[in-house]
């Protein structure tokens, strides 16, 4: 068989965390009840004016900045038209003809080495609304809350070669995002969603195949696992002496299989023109400094000063600054108690693990750095041991709950009376004559079953260490 | 000069608007759209080199909004607009996807 090589282009549609809509002031919040966002603007009634949200155009610079991209200070907005209730104007609102950012490109890391993907350009445009259908009635329910929600969406140039390729890419474009705080980036939430452009080509091929377009990829492993599917399909359809068709294909990841969209691909043709109620956005140096001065500190400037300042290993900086809410978590908890070491300890340890248990992103983090940062402080000062700092932990994690607090609540303080320890201890001993024996015998391992069974018997609340001190100098009487 | 539209065209552009026409209406369509590509080759006879295309007819840009929520609910109103209306949300009918 022919070697074939895989050319793959993205198209990333990344939603802005803003409070408003792009062209009106209806919150763009989650979760209302249908339409109680929306306004004449974004339901597309005539004679509505659209005026542009100006963190939106921001943002969008923000993003291209930080890509490398060079930022088009004369900049316009265009109406796609095609018919779809989602769409309540008849033209989505978007950018063709001068989009906000252009030629900028990142480096990504693979096994294979570093590489550079080129951005085409990034541009602006507006989402559209929610539809239901409903199987038994003949009719369709829409929802406009989403509609007018801001977007960017950054086209790739068709660089990327593997689907490791895809992902290392998305990933920094999703970190960066992240790190300006232009969006929370979510995949299975739609916060950012991104198409592949796929053709394959002999190896060693000046022209490209024919492109397919995939959509509905939810998720870093439907994305590999469509690509490596639409990949052997093509080759499949040349091998066989047959043409791959220029389509839109839909992913079902269920069922591991994608099909041939119809419905509104028929007409692709969107007769865009110049929106005449918006009018140009003229951008000074002045303005682009500005932005390029607020950047906040990115992934790579932010692992060289972990390595400067922190005494963590490397691949603990690496994990920590893979995300933004991780590596904030850590810098404010690390500020309060001063001890960064520890810090890093209990997320890379205890939340990392409850994260994957509860099948959750370090986003998904709900407590705050002063209540991790307070726990450390306990443990320090001698006040809660070890094992019962991972159980408040626990209740940290879950319920942000205030540690000192609980921890008095509950009575889980380590007892510190050495009278009552010795009882306790006295106890242990008596019976256990065996374990005893074992020790006196020699059988230093022997102290290890002792202090266990003392614990146990002061439900936790000890300090091992000094159970260990006592045994020892009760046990040579 | 004159322009000649094509019945494969008319049919084309009678999609993408979605509209259905009437032969009668198809062949008044097609009479006022080739006048129209006339005018547009009459513009062309300009020399326009060196014009700025124009999209807008006033000389105002950079007009925005800051980012702050200005509108309530008020989705009862929103919904007096809908063709139908149910559980809040506008009826229309069924798309197929
Ligand atoms: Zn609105």
């Amino acid at each position: 068989m022919k070697q074939y090589e895989t050319v793959i282009g993205l198209e990333v549609h990344v939603e802005l965390a803003t409070k408003t809509k792009i062209f009106c002031g209806c919150s763009t919040a989650f979760g209302g009840a249908p339409n109680t966002h929306t306004c004449p603007v974004c339901t597309g009634m005539p004679g509505s004016l659209p005026v542009l949200n100006k963190q939106v155009l921001e943002y969008a610079m923000a993003v291209g900045l930080a890509t490398n991209c060079k930022i088009n200070q004369y900049c316009k907005f265009d109406r796609k038209n095609y018919f779809y209730p989602d769409n309540p104007q008849n033209y989505q609102i978007s950018q063709l003809y001068l989009p906000i950012c252009h030629d900028g490109g990142i480096e990504i890391e693979t096994e294979t080495g570093k590489k550079v993907i080129g951005i085409h350009e990034i541009h602006m445009e507006e989402d559209a609304g929610k539809l239901i259908h409903d199987e038994w009635e003949d009719c369709s329910l829409v929802d406009y809350n989403r509609s007018g929600v801001p977007l960017i969406e950054i086209v790739s140039e068709p660089d990327m070669r593997s689907a490791q390729e895809v992902i290392a890419y998305l990933d920094k474009l999703r970190l960066i995002i992240q790190y300006l705080g232009a969006s929370d980036c979510k995949l299975q939430e739609g916060s950012m969603r991104a198409d592949v452009n796929l053709s394959v080509r002999e190896m060693g091929a000046e022209a490209f195949g024919t492109r397919t377009e995939m959509k509905n990829l939810n998720s870093f492993r439907a994305i590999s696992r469509a690509i490596e599917n639409e990949r052997e399909r093509q080759i499949d359809l040349l091998e066989a002496g047959k043409q791959v068709v220029q389509e839109t294909r839909r992913w079902d990841d269920a069922k591991e299989y994608s099909y041939a969209m119809r419905s509104k691909e028929d007409a692709q043709d969107y007769r865009y023109f110049p929106d005449p109620d918006l009018v140009p956005v003229v951008i000074s140096d002045e303005w682009i400094e500005r932005i390029r001065a607020a950047q906040p500190e990115l992934r790579t400037e932010k692992l060289i000063r972990y390595r400067e300042e922190f005494d963590i290993p490397d691949y603990d900086a690496g994990i920590l600054t893979s995300s933004k809410k991780m590596a904030d978590m850590f810098e404010t908890a690390a500020a309060i108690c001063g001890k960064p070491k520890k810090v890093s300890n209990w997320l890379m340890g205890e939340t990392l693990r409850l994260l994957k248990e509860n099948n959750q992103e370090p986003e998904d983090m709900r407590f705050s750095p002063e209540h991790l940062a307070e726990l450390i402080e306990l443990v320090d000062s001698g006040t809660i041991n070890g094992g019962v700092a991972k159980e408040v932990f626990a209740e940290i994690f879950a319920h942000d709950i205030d540690p000192a607090r609980y921890v008095e609540e509950k009575g889980l303080k380590t007892v510190s009376d050495t009278g009552a320890l010795r009882e306790a201890i006295a106890e242990v001993i008596a019976a256990n004559p065996q374990s005893v024996a074992d020790y006196r015998g020699g059988k230093e391992k022997a102290i290890g079953f002792l202090v266990g069974q003392t614990m146990k018997a002061m439900r936790g609340k000890a300090d091992p260490g000094m159970v260990n001190r006592l045994l020892k100098e009760m046990l040579a009487e | 000069m004159a322009n000649v539209i094509s019945d494969e065209t008319m049919e084309y552009v009678g999609i993408l608007a979605k509209l259905e026409l009437s032969e009668e209406e198809k062949r008044q369509a097609k009479k006022d759209m080739e006048r129209m590509l006339d005018y547009i080759d009459k513009l062309n006879e300009l020399d326009t080199s060196g014009v700025e295309p124009m999209s807008h007819a006033f000389p105002v840009q950079n007009v925005f909004r800051e980012d702050i929520v200005t509108n309530q609910d008020e989705s009862a109103d929103m919904l007096k607009n809908a063709p139908a209306q149910r559980d809040g949300s506008f009826v229309v009918p069924r798309t197929v996807e």
